[in-house]
């Protein structure tokens, strides 16, 4: 009877020596630890084939259920055209919009629930649109490719990334307004592609966790869209990021970091 | 426990002198319970355990020797060297540059049970200090003319968007791949004008983003660039862009092992061939063991296996000659060697504090130069292919830094007066594995090696087309013929009717 529990014991004590150990390390590296659940999955993957593959299943679950979320609105489109579609994707996402010429922002409660008026107006397209706080992606995107959008707000979306900015070259044109703060996953490289967005007036790139001197993008942003008003908030322009204090011997230093960056 | 103490250094000061263990022993015993903090100034005990100890110690080694050489154990009376690769397996791919570990990633993404194939990957570098992967610009773009290039960049960019759903390991850091989505600039003067359009009109219905831009679009979209001569522009609005090779091969690399595919450091030196009666060619070879030698040592393990695949990049002409292939009469099949040899390309790092900024794209001029943005400090990386006739050598990797002062800057400059006062501050150089033929991928299989496959060739563009590439050899290996994209005209047969596929550059 015990024979076959003698295993489970044995990972059981080593588990829980790794777990200290391993609490021990990061405390002392200064980097965040992963909570005690992602240390006990770790320890258990690392052990047993089953749980790797189920995590593996649940990952590739989580991405399918994004897939299907951002997949192309074709049976919409086909009957109701390009851009009741998109309205529809966007309330589907519980995002808000705006027709063009109108005043009013039809958007989705907390719910999900929306009310259906916005199939009547055929002939409208979609001027404003808030996706903040949504999972649209790079191919979410995809369904608003028709319309003159003026304004697009994608702050705290998290499965924005340099591509979907790099797609953004869809809405050249048109575009004068873009917020795409808070999101995680942005670095420089995108930014780069927002060059293609020449008629933008507004950008905000505040709090993006993962912009390298912030504070030497924001001028080169500037320098690449001269007609447009760049807000960058939350980062700390302080000279003394770049590596403690900046005296007459760091000034080399200093330099070199922003070269590299 | 005061009488105890005094009764302990009586005893020892009367039996100090005899030293005989034996009492001091029956001594320690006597007051061992009530003075476990004293410490005993003798040697003899110490040196008896000692004794003891070794010859436990002893006995221990000849038990475990003994073990070891009964029959069914793994212990021989020669050293083994650990890191030789194993005796068998079912695929071994020579080459662990991005192809070879693309192949090697797909092949096991694609076997259905678990350890259905074994491969092995074979890199003779483990630093990668010539790989040709690491040394190139990292480039990628669909601005081909040929359809099977596009499609290759086409899904080779869509893999690249997904990185981390395809060589996301479990449990470790995302892959970052530092891509710059900055799109490629080319730029034709006027005799070639009307080749771009075709080439726009062939990628617009691949399926690539491209946007063709007159002089006066140009500049206004890039006022840093002097228009004179050109007559039109393409440009690539998205999945066009540059990347940081090492990351890609490293994750490829990551993702393979951790899928169970073997790496092994070494060189491959020869190969045992089983000749087979064949129908179809008089001479029909086929390879059952490659022999793989240990980097600095004399130690070689032939592997038995059932597939090569060979992706040595620019070297791989040189393991098809030690194959013993293409060494027949010219015209013949069995003349039919691999046109792929080395070239050493030269990359220029400049630094130009007043040159274009953040909307630097990756820009292709007529006159053969090309430049991309390096970073955020006013860095680019610059380079140009020489003629045909002024190759330099290709033994080493050095730099020929006056190659950069004639034919590099002069063009440089023209396209955008602000490189007239640039400073280089590093050069590198790499190879390509060059296809002297039509200059594109030779893929699949020789018409005289029958399981030896070809991923070589690529020309500068195996990084990126690395990808998509490895799926499609996987496929072929494994499929037994092209599923997701038909590359059948990539293969050796164009070689054999000689009718080449060749890019219809602008430059």
């Amino acid at each position: 009877m015990a024979a076959p529990l003698m295993p489970l014991q044995r990972f059981c004590k080593l588990a829980s020596l790794h777990l200290c150990v391993r609490r021990r390390l990061w405390s002392s590296s200064g980097a965040t630890p992963p909570s005690l659940y992602k240390r006990l999955l770790l320890a258990l993957t690392q052990r047993f084939y089953d749980v790797e593959i189920l995590l593996n299943w649940r990952t590739q679950l989580k991405s399918k259920a994004l897939h299907k979320k951002n997949a192309y609105y074709h049976f919409t489109q086909e009957h109701y055209g390009d851009n009741i579609a998109s309205a529809y994707f966007v309330l589907n996402m519980q995002g808000a919009f705006r027709y063009a010429g109108q005043s009013e922002w039809f958007r989705s409660d907390s719910s999900g629930t929306f009310s259906w008026d916005f199939v009547n107006q055929k002939d409208s397209v979609l001027e404003e649109v808030d996706l903040s706080h949504t999972v649209i992606n790079q191919i979410g995107l995809g369904n608003l490719v028709g319309n003159p959008l003026h304004t697009l707000l994608l702050r705290g979306c998290h499965e924005v990334d340099d591509w979907a900015l790099a797609r953004l070259h869809v809405f050249q044109d048109t575009l004068e307004e873009l917020d795409i703060s808070c999101c995680p996953h942005i670095t420089i490289g995108g930014l780069a592609a927002l060059r293609n967005l020449k008629g933008l007036r507004r950008l905000n790139v505040s709090s993006l966790p993962r912009l390298c001197s912030p504070g030497l993008v924001i001028i080169l942003l500037e320098e690449m869209l001269p007609l447009c008003q760049v807000t960058a908030t939350g980062y700390d322009l302080s000279l003394t990021q770049l590596g403690g204090n900046v005296d007459e011997e760091d000034h080399g230093e200093v330099k070199l970091s922003l070269g590299q960056g | 426990m005061s009488t105890l103490l005094k009764m302990r250094v009586t005893v020892r000061t009367v039996y100090g002198l005899l030293n005989s263990f034996r009492v001091i022993r029956s001594h320690e015993c006597t007051c061992a319970h009530g003075c476990n903090a004293s410490r005993s100034f003798t040697t003899g005990r110490i040196l008896h355990n000692k004794f003891y100890k070794d010859l436990e110690n002893q006995f221990n080694a000849v038990r475990d020797k003994v073990v070891d050489a009964l029959p069914g154990s793994q212990w021989s009376p020669f050293e083994i060297n650990p890191n030789l690769p194993p005796e068998r397996a079912d695929i071994v791919i020579i080459g662990g540059g991005v192809i070879g570990w693309s192949i090697a990633y797909w092949l096991k993404k694609k076997e259905r049970v678990r350890d259905g194939v074994k491969v092995i990957v074979v890199e003779k570098d483990p630093t990668y200090s010539q790989a040709s992967t690491v040394l190139s610009a990292g480039g990628i773009r669909q601005q081909f003319s040929l359809t099977e290039n596009i499609q290759l960049s086409l899904a080779s960019a869509d893999f690249l968007r997904n990185v981390n759903d395809h060589l996301g390991v479990l449990n470790q850091e995302a892959v970052d791949l530092q891509f710059n989505h900055s799109g490629y600039l080319f730029l034709a003067k006027e005799s070639v004008a009307h080749i771009m359009e075709e080439n726009y009109s062939t990628q617009r219905l691949a399926g690539a983003k491209v946007a063709l831009l007159s002089p006066m679009q140009l500049k206004e979209k890039f006022p840093w660039i002097n228009t004179e001569g050109v007559a039109l522009a393409s440009y690539g609005l998205e999945n066009e862009g540059w990347f940081d090779p090492w990351t890609l091969l490293n994750a490829f690399r990551k993702k393979a092992i951790s899928m169970g595919v073997i790496q092994s450091i070494g060189e491959v030196t020869g190969w045992l061939k089983a000749k087979r009666i064949s129908l179809r060619f008089s001479s029909d070879e086929h390879f059952s063991n490659v022999d793989i030698r240990m980097p600095n040592s004399l130690e070689y393990q032939p592997v038995e296996c059932a597939i090569v695949v060979n992706a040595a990049g620019a070297f791989s002409a040189k393991l098809v000659d030690m194959m013993g292939i293409g060494t027949g009469a010219k015209d013949t099949l069995s003349g039919l060697s691999l046109p792929v040899e080395p070239r050493k390309r030269f990359i220029y790092v400049v630094n130009c504090p007043d040159g274009p900024g953040l909307d630097c794209p990756f820009l292709v001029d007529y006159s053969g130069i090309y430049f991309r943005r390096e970073g955020l400090g006013g860095n680019y990386i610059a380079g140009t292919s020489p003629e045909e006739d002024m190759e330099p050598d290709v033994r080493n990797l050095d730099v020929d830094h006056e190659f950069f002062n004639e034919k590099v800057w002069p063009s440089l400059a023209h396209r955008v007066p602000a490189f007239e006062c640039l400073k280089v501050t590093s050069a590198w150089a790499g190879y390509y594995d060059y296809n002297t033929f039509d200059q594109n991928a030779v893929l699949g299989i020789h018409p005289l090696a029958q399981n030896m496959y070809f991923a070589t060739g690529f020309s500068g563009h195996g990084l990126q087309h690395s990808p998509a590439a490895g799926r499609a050899v996987a496929e072929l290996i494994l499929d037994g013929r092209y599923q997701t994209l038909d590359l059948t005209g990539l293969g050796f047969q164009r070689i054999m009717s000689k009718e080449p596929m060749l890019e219809k550059n602008i430059v």
